[in-house]
């Protein structure tokens, strides 16, 4: 066990060195994360646009089951995906248990929730300001989303942002459908959760270093998007 | 900014619609709970002109411009243009709201949205933009022009759209006397292109400037409906002699 001076230090030539293990871990927690997100986006947009221009039976309840799904326990979710995809489960004969992609499905089902709520409370505040407008000009439903989405991009970023934060952070779903297995399926916070347990502190805290850069980066630029629309007034 | 009204086409008439005009609305009233907000209103719109519908707030103009237009459902009561209903027209009609919607995209993608939306050919963009005097602002963001400005790319997506009845609710209140002349110019060269206009206003100058007719209500009434030529110099009701002559009409 070292001190945590001397773990933040060799954490730091860790990270400089360029360490290949460290790399890959960071690559995939990308590539994971990332695809998560833009798949949840593909779900979870249009379906909050729908939800948000809606208004039909049971739309309150459906309301309701949306904001409750943004708290899905992780731990719950990467069982429910491990009890389909295992051998003797529904999907068992797709072989993607204990894979990246396994690790991708956990992941989307984690944060479509999250992209569906929050994009729909974003675009219906902005239905809200369009929807005379639009029923003047006699747009179909579909115009209206496309419309809607397009038009929100800039506060939709924020909420893509949210679902990346909550994936790339995520440790209980990926552990479970992953297994964490090195050189396949160890992404840096299933690798964090070993070290720390095996009292290997500074590659731990390298890819704690790592995962809170990524979230400063990508939290800056999305900043610096907003920001940059916001003075042209498309925010 | 109107030398380029030539270059736009001329109001899609003789088309496979069937007529939108004459409007007759009969006994058209509209409630809010318990408040009436209409109270059996009726009247009539010829096919040509421009009708300046006055009178205090609270009268009911802009709910009854919603109303023709097919935005809202009257309480009970008949909107009857030339035999159709409200709904089945609007996509025939535009409507220029006080507050102009602007989407948050620049000028000219502000046009193209219309034009696409409704089948339109994107080139005439340039042609719409240089009729209301925004060309040299079409890749600015929409938000950021001036009052006068953004009513005036309000006006331009409404006739993008070729509309046959345009509805204008204040769209010169709280502008300056250049921008108000500029949309009055607007308005205008569609009324001479044959675009029905049914125009609502506070500004007594304005509606003297532009009405063939003017529907005066008050209370969620007709108090008068008659030829701008009788109604300014000899108006026949009382609230309509009060507004006119600078008395407070509530």
């Amino acid at each position: 066990m070292q001190s945590i001076g001397e773990a933040f230090g060799l954490a730091i030539a860790l990270v400089l060195s360029g360490d290949a293990d460290l790399i890959e871990i960071v690559a995939l927690s990308l590539r994971v994360s990332l695809t998560a997100t833009a798949l949840a986006c593909l779900i979870g947009l249009p379906l909050g646009a729908l939800v948000a221009i809606g208004r039909f039976w049971g739309r309150d309840a459906v309301l309701i089951v949306m904001n409750a799904l943004m708290g899905l326990p992780p731990v719950v979710v990467g069982l429910l995906v491990y009890l389909y995809l295992s051998r003797s489960g529904p999907l068992g004969f797709l072989g993607l248990l204990y894979t990246p992609t396994a690790m991708i499905i956990a992941q989307t089902i984690l944060i479509a929730p999250i992209v569906a709520a929050l994009s729909r409370q974003v675009l219906e505040d902005l239905h809200a300001e369009y929807a005379e407008q639009f029923r003047s000009l006699c747009l179909t439903r579909l115009q209206t989303v496309q419309a809607l989405l397009w038009d929100a991009r800039y506060s939709l970023l924020t909420v893509g942002l949210a679902g990346f934060g909550r994936a790339v952070a995520e440790v209980g779903a990926v552990i479970i459908v992953g297994g964490n297995i090195d050189h396949l399926t160890r992404v840096m916070t299933t690798a964090i959760a070993l070290e720390t347990s095996k009292g290997d502190l500074a590659l731990a805290l390298a890819l704690g270093l790592i995962l809170l850069v990524i979230a400063l980066g990508v939290n800056a630029a999305v900043q610096s998007v907003r920001m940059t629309a916001a003075r042209q007034a498309y925010v | 900014m109107s030398d380029a009204a030539i270059s736009l086409p001329a109001r899609r008439a003789g088309t496979a619609h069937p007529q939108l005009l004459p409007l007759a609305v009969r006994d058209l009233v509209l409630r809010f709970g318990e408040t009436v907000v209409l109270d059996g209103l009726s009247l009539d719109l010829g096919p040509k002109g421009c009708t300046m519908v006055m009178g205090p707030n609270g009268s009911g103009k802009t709910l009854l411009l919603k109303l023709l237009h097919g935005l809202m459902q009257p309480t009970s009561g008949r909107i009857d243009w030339a035999g159709q209903a409200p709904r089945a027209v609007t996509h025939r009609q535009a409507l220029v709201f006080q507050k102009p919607v602007l989407l948050r995209r620049s000028v000219a993608a502000n046009i193209d949205f219309v034009l696409k939306a409704r089948g339109r050919d994107v080139a005439r963009r340039a042609a719409l933009l240089d009729h209301v005097g925004l060309a040299h602002k079409a890749d600015q963001p929409a938000r950021l022009l001036s009052g006068g400005e953004a009513q005036r790319l309000a006006l331009a997506r409404a006739l993008a759209t070729d509309p046959e009845v345009l509805f204008l609710d204040e769209p010169t209140a709280s502008l300056d006397p250049a921008s108000v002349l500029a949309i009055e110019r607007i308005v205008s060269d569609a009324r001479a292109r044959g675009v029905r206009i049914v125009f609502v206003s506070h500004d007594l100058g304005q509606a003297r400037r532009m009405a063939d007719d003017v529907l005066f209500l008050h209370g969620g009434r007709v108090a008068e409906h008659s030829a701008a030529s009788d109604f300014f110099p000899e108006p026949r009701s009382e609230p309509a002699r009060d507004y006119l002559s600078g008395r407070i009409v509530v």
